[in-house]
């Protein structure tokens, strides 16, 4: 029964994202209409199955080519800012994490500082010093104000990991610094941190509308902010143009849903007890202290993953 | 018998200020070649914090360590050490990599070897545990009983032939029988190879099952040391005499 709830809620997430990522990087390929052609007046209704399906904006633009293009520039700023902020967390919380100490409140010193500065107050400040608004930089910009929650909770993880003796072992048998990172605390930590970067790439998409929204989207790239932010300021809410700000709005909670979906699907299937129960099946000889007792108290990071909880929301720090 | 490792007053606290914790007080010790000492104590008495100094694995608060007359307190690279002082863990899960596969386990150790001797070794370490390489090569710990895997940890500690091997209650996650098999194996190497073991434990009885010499260690402090025989028969401190009353009579009956 459990098992059945988890894999039809991973397949669901997982065919939601699947769907957004079609959208936005092979739809492109199919709408050949380019976001910036003027194919109509201002806020057509949709009619058709051409570029109009989905109406005209306040320029006379296809919303379906502009949306499509929209997904494509929130996915790549989704992607790129995730990925900077996890490469950047998972080095500061790794390291702090195994070395403790000093080393340790040295960097989670500099990570609570780091939190402690509103994420959006440097995304503006920066978008607008950088001048240029591409979409390229306006993602790393988000990536390096995102990464302390990674920084945070990857460092909780490795702390739980070092207390295994594996790590002693692994020293013993002479293993450096970088070895012992790479082979005895990454592995325990890589189903969290690919969990915590599903949630940064949302957070980082929802951090990317908002700054559209306020005007300091991306000035190369139509991006699905930068629509909602034309369609309010063209007044299509009060018109009653809804095929303007109704499509982006839905591609937005479509990609922020699926993604949180994802995330919380794959806790469930990385979740040990799940793992656990196929294993027993292949273990032969009981001992009177099963290995699985030991296994309970031995703390990974798979395991681990609940006792953390996953910075939900506080990814998206920045959109608040 | 010649001593070959002395550790002079050793001292760990953890944490500053009002959370200091002194886990290790002064302790100190010596050990001959060829000598089964087991250190006893209860729970939180200090002692895989010892340990641990000893091996190298955790910075000494104060005090001084000598192995072979040379001093090993503040060693920068510890390879050479670990050469010839190895360890095995109390908790055979937790010991292992559980994304490794024995062998790969076992040549990560090997590494501290020249590359001849390697594959020799590690065929012969398995067999003194009662291991073929075939049976257990392949596999991962979770394939493993917990008798396999700490009988594992051991082999990879004897493949590198240490001088010293500090075995961390090593058996106390094991059943009975098979605490008294790798109680054997450890006595029978340090006949056959010579080793010197240090063995913790928080059973006095497996300690006087052993150990040819006996350390107490109470809240940190060692507040006992002497022959297996005057610790069990003459204990002096009141605290051994209560861990002699506590236990059922193991040694007795074996
Ligand atoms: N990393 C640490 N930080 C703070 N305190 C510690 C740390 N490691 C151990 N201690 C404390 O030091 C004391 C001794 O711990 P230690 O693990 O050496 O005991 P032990 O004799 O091995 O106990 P057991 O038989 O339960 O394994 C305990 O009070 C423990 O709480
Ligand atoms: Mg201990």
């Amino acid at each position: 029964m459990k098992s059945m709830n988890f894999t039809t809620r991973f397949w669901i997430s997982f065919s939601l994202v699947l769907a957004t990522v079609l959208i936005g990087f092979v739809g492109p390929l199919i709408i050949k209409t380019s976001p910036d052609a003027v194919v109509g007046g201002l806020y057509d209704p949709p009619s058709g199955f051409g570029p109009l399906l989905l109406g005209t904006d306040n320029e006379g633009q296809s919303v379906l080519a502009n949306l499509v293009y929209g997904t494509r520039t929130s996915l790549i700023v989704g992607l790129l800012a995730g990925t900077i902020a996890s490469v950047i967390g998972l080095a500061i919380g790794i390291v702090a994490g195994y070395k403790g100490g000093v080393v340790d409140e040295i960097l989670m010193g500099a990570t609570n500082i780091a939190l402690a500065i509103p994420g959006i107050v440097i995304i503006i400040l920066l978008s607008i010093a950088l001048d240029s608004r591409a979409i390229v930089p306006l993602g790393a910009v988000i990536g390096v104000t995102a990464w302390p929650w990674m920084a945070r909770a990857v460092r909780a993880q490795a702390t739980s990991v070092r207390t295994r003796e594996h790590l002693d072992v692994a020293r013993l048998s002479g293993a450096r610094f970088w070895s012992i990172l790479a082979w005895d605390l990454l592995p325990y930590l890589l189903s969290y941190v690919v969990m915590a970067f599903v949630l940064q790439v949302s957070g980082a998409i929802l951090a990317e509308a908002a700054l559209s929204l306020l005007g300091l989207g991306p000035s190369n790239a139509v991006s699905l902010g930068t629509m909602l932010y034309w369609a309010i300021a063209w007044g299509s809410v009060r018109t009653g143009a809804w095929w303007a700000f109704l499509p982006p709005t839905i591609m937005l909670t479509v990609l922020a849903f699926s993604l949180l979906l994802l995330q919380s699907s794959m806790d469930e299937v990385f979740n040990p007890r799940l793992r656990r129960g196929k294993a027993v099946k292949r273990r032969k000889p009981p001992s009177p202290r099963t290995p699985e007792e030991i296994e309970e108290v031995s703390p990974t990071a798979i395991g681990g993953s609940t006792l953390v909880q996953p910075p939900i929301g506080v990814s998206r720090g920045a959109d608040s | 018998m010649s001593e070959i490792f002395a550790a002079k007053e050793l001292t760990k606290t953890f944490g500053h200020g009002k959370h200091v914790v002194e886990a290790v007080k002064q302790v100190s010790f010596s050990l001959q070649e060829r000598e089964v000492v087991t250190i006893v104590g209860e729970s939180g008495s200090g002692k895989s914090t010892l340990a641990r100094m000893v091996l190298g694995l955790l910075p000494i608060t104060s005090g001084q360590m000598t192995f072979q007359g040379q001093d090993v307190t503040h060693l920068k690279d510890r390879a050479a050490y670990w050469r010839d002082v190895q360890a095995v863990f109390q908790d055979p899960f937790s010991s292992f990599n559980q994304f490794f596969t024995v062998r790969r386990l076992l040549h990560r150790s090997l590494r501290l070897l020249h590359a001849d001797v390697g594959r020799e070794r590690l065929e012969e370490s398995l067999q003194y545990v009662g291991l073929t390489g075939p049976d257990v090569l392949d596999r991962y710990p979770h394939q493993l009983s917990g008798g396999q895997r700490q009988r594992i940890m051991i082999a990879r500690a004897l493949m590198l032939r240490p001088k010293l091997l500090v075995a961390d209650e090593a058996t106390s996650m094991l059943d009975a029988s098979l605490r008294v098999n790798i109680l054997n194996v450890l006595t029978d190497l340090r006949d056959e190879l010579g080793m010197t073991v240090l063995f913790i434990t928080h059973d006095i009885g497996q300690a006087c099952y052993v150990a040819d010499r006996v350390l107490v260690m109470e809240n940190g402090l060692m507040v006992e040391q002497g022959s297996t025989d005057d610790v069990i028969f003459n204990p002096q401190h009141e605290y051994t005499q209560r861990l002699l009353s506590d236990v059922p009579k193991l040694h007795q009956a074996s």
